[in-house]
């Protein structure tokens, strides 16, 4: 108990180290930049000290059980040897946790407002809702594609580079057919994917095979299914305008 | 009062957002798997850490940054901040205007990056792979100089009006050709970081930079030009991770040089 407060403490401090540049950077451009006094310190404060401890638990948590997980879940399926379950996992995982991600929910609802302005669907609240839906699952779906092929990689042993260059060249290609509107929330749709609970566990699976199966190195091959998973939503949403 | 019910509401929205994620990795270990897990109590704690800890930082974030970080996005972007109170309506601009904008874009790219968990979180996991060989500061740091080049360059293109594939198939050209050349264990995790940066505390703050920038620009549209931020942000850490690890590399072959011919000099004694 109180090796895991002492713990808790160190990762307090740490905490306190990765906020700090927000802090300076907010104070320099609000102080001396703009000359603007900070609105609603109390608040701020308040919140800052929530950010400071939420950080701090969620990395402990992390150590304690995330990273663990992945990796037991890893070790489980290679010791079953049975290729489909796991495929079917990995599918799963990356469908499931992208399709309710908060931040693809609000990128999915933009979307369809430039969508209906730019006459690609009609300006009606079910056809927005509708386009945002599906924009939603379309880009799920990649994601559960990218973890797919990023599992089958890890256990063929290929080089992450040539799937990757060849996603970029399958980004230009598809940049040069699709509707100009929605290129900019392709591009977007990459990033938001991967979120904080996901990153932490995929990251985990992935070394957690790379170290299991024989001739794999997990700094090599345990790593990279997070990029498949910010490649392919570009991919596929361009496809969806394309489509729609 | 109010604050706990919102609180409340976060952890319900985080639950949410939770609850699919263990389902699947439940289900898949009992019904597929058939194995007990290893501690299911100390796991069952670290799950509730991270909600608890995820909920009081998005909550926290929700008081504190994100709405000091769309207010000075507006008042930075502000014709009046930008030319001086007493101009009128902006007519024409230089986009060196901005200069205050890139910095602000810079300086938060670079310290939200830092702040992310989910990059914590793969900074931890390569520092153990890798044998300590790559530091978690020191990857955390790489990662943050390139996300802050790429929101400094999505500022950039809203202001100029340059068209964002032009951006991301000349950052793409760069990835290759570094691809080509970087020591080959770090394209994995160079990879893996730029979807790694753009998330809990850097998309927001960014969203609103581009979309605040896109609004107060004469000739821009905020619902096609606000976006692209993201994918900027995203794709130049892959960038200045692999130029961390080209530099590292020339830096020991250089002392590795000098060091055999020292001692070359000193055999020839």
């Amino acid at each position: 108990m109180t090796r895991l407060l002492l713990q808790f403490l160190r990762s307090l401090r740490q905490s306190f180290q990765d906020l700090l540049p927000i802090v300076l950077v907010i104070g320099f451009f609000q102080l001396v930049v703009l000359r603007q006094p900070v609105p609603r310190l109390g608040e701020i404060l308040a919140g800052g000290l929530m950010v400071l401890v939420g950080l701090s638990l969620f990395v402990q948590g992390l150590r304690l059980a995330l990273f663990p997980l992945g990796e037991d879940m890893a070790y489980g399926f290679v010791r079953k040897g049975n290729l489909s379950l796991l495929l079917l996992f990995t599918f799963t995982l990356g469908f499931g946790t992208t399709v309710a991600e908060p931040a693809l929910i609000a990128i999915a609802n933009e979307a369809s407002v430039v969508a209906a302005r730019g006459g690609m669907i009609e300006d009606s609240e079910p056809a927005r809702s509708a386009y945002a839906g599906g924009l939603r699952l379309v880009v799920a779906l990649a994601v559960g594609v990218a973890l797919l092929v990023g599992v089958i990689r890890i256990l063929k042993g290929w080089p992450v580079q040539y799937l990757i260059i060849g996603g970029y060249v399958g980004v230009v290609v598809m940049t040069s057919f699709a509707p100009p509107e929605i290129i900019g929330i392709a591009y977007d749709s990459g990033g938001v994917t991967t979120s904080t609970v996901t990153v932490p566990l995929v990251a985990a699976l992935g070394i957690g095979l790379a170290s299991s199966i024989r001739g794999r190195d997990p700094l090599v091959d345990g790593f990279g299914l997070i990029a498949f998973a910010s490649l392919t939503p570009m991919i596929f949403v361009m496809a969806y305008g394309m489509l729609i | 009062m109010d604050e706990l019910m919102h609180f409340g509401h976060t952890t319900l929205g985080l639950l949410r957002d939770v609850l699919p994620i263990a389902g699947i990795l439940i289900g898949f270990q009992v019904l597929v798997l058939r194995r007990r897990l290893a501690n299911p109590a100390r796991i069952g704690f670290g799950l509730v850490l991270v909600l608890v800890g995820l909920a009081l930082f998005l909550e926290g974030l929700e008081l504190a940054l994100f709405p000091l970080g769309r207010l000075m996005a507006a008042q930075l972007t502000a014709p009046s901040f930008l030319f001086g109170a007493e101009t009128g309506p902006v007519t024409g601009y230089a986009w060196s205007d901005y200069f205050w904008v890139y910095a602000f874009a810079a300086a938060i790219g670079f310290a939200t990056t830092v702040a992310e968990p989910a990059l914590i979180a793969v900074s931890l996991k390569a520092n153990q792979v890798s044998g300590g060989t790559i530091t978690v500061n020191g990857l955390r740091f790489a990662v943050a100089i390139g996300a802050a080049l790429g929101v400094t360059l999505g500022t950039v293109r809203i202001v100029s009006g340059i068209p964002l594939h032009g951006f991301i198939m000349t950052g793409y050209v760069i990835v290759i050709i570094q691809t080509a050349l970087a020591p080959r264990a770090i394209i994995p995790l160079a990879y893996d970081s730029g979807g790694v940066t753009t998330s809990t505390v850097t998309v927001p703050v960014v969203a609103a930079l581009g979309l605040g920038l896109a609004e107060s620009i004469p000739g821009r549209s905020p619902l096609l030009d606000g976006f692209g931020m993201i994918a900027l942000t995203a794709l130049f850490p892959i960038v200045s991770v692999m130029a961390y690890a080209q530099i590292s590399e020339w830096r020991t072959r250089r002392v590795r040089k000098t060091q055999s011919r020292s001692e070359d000099r000193l055999n020839q004694r």
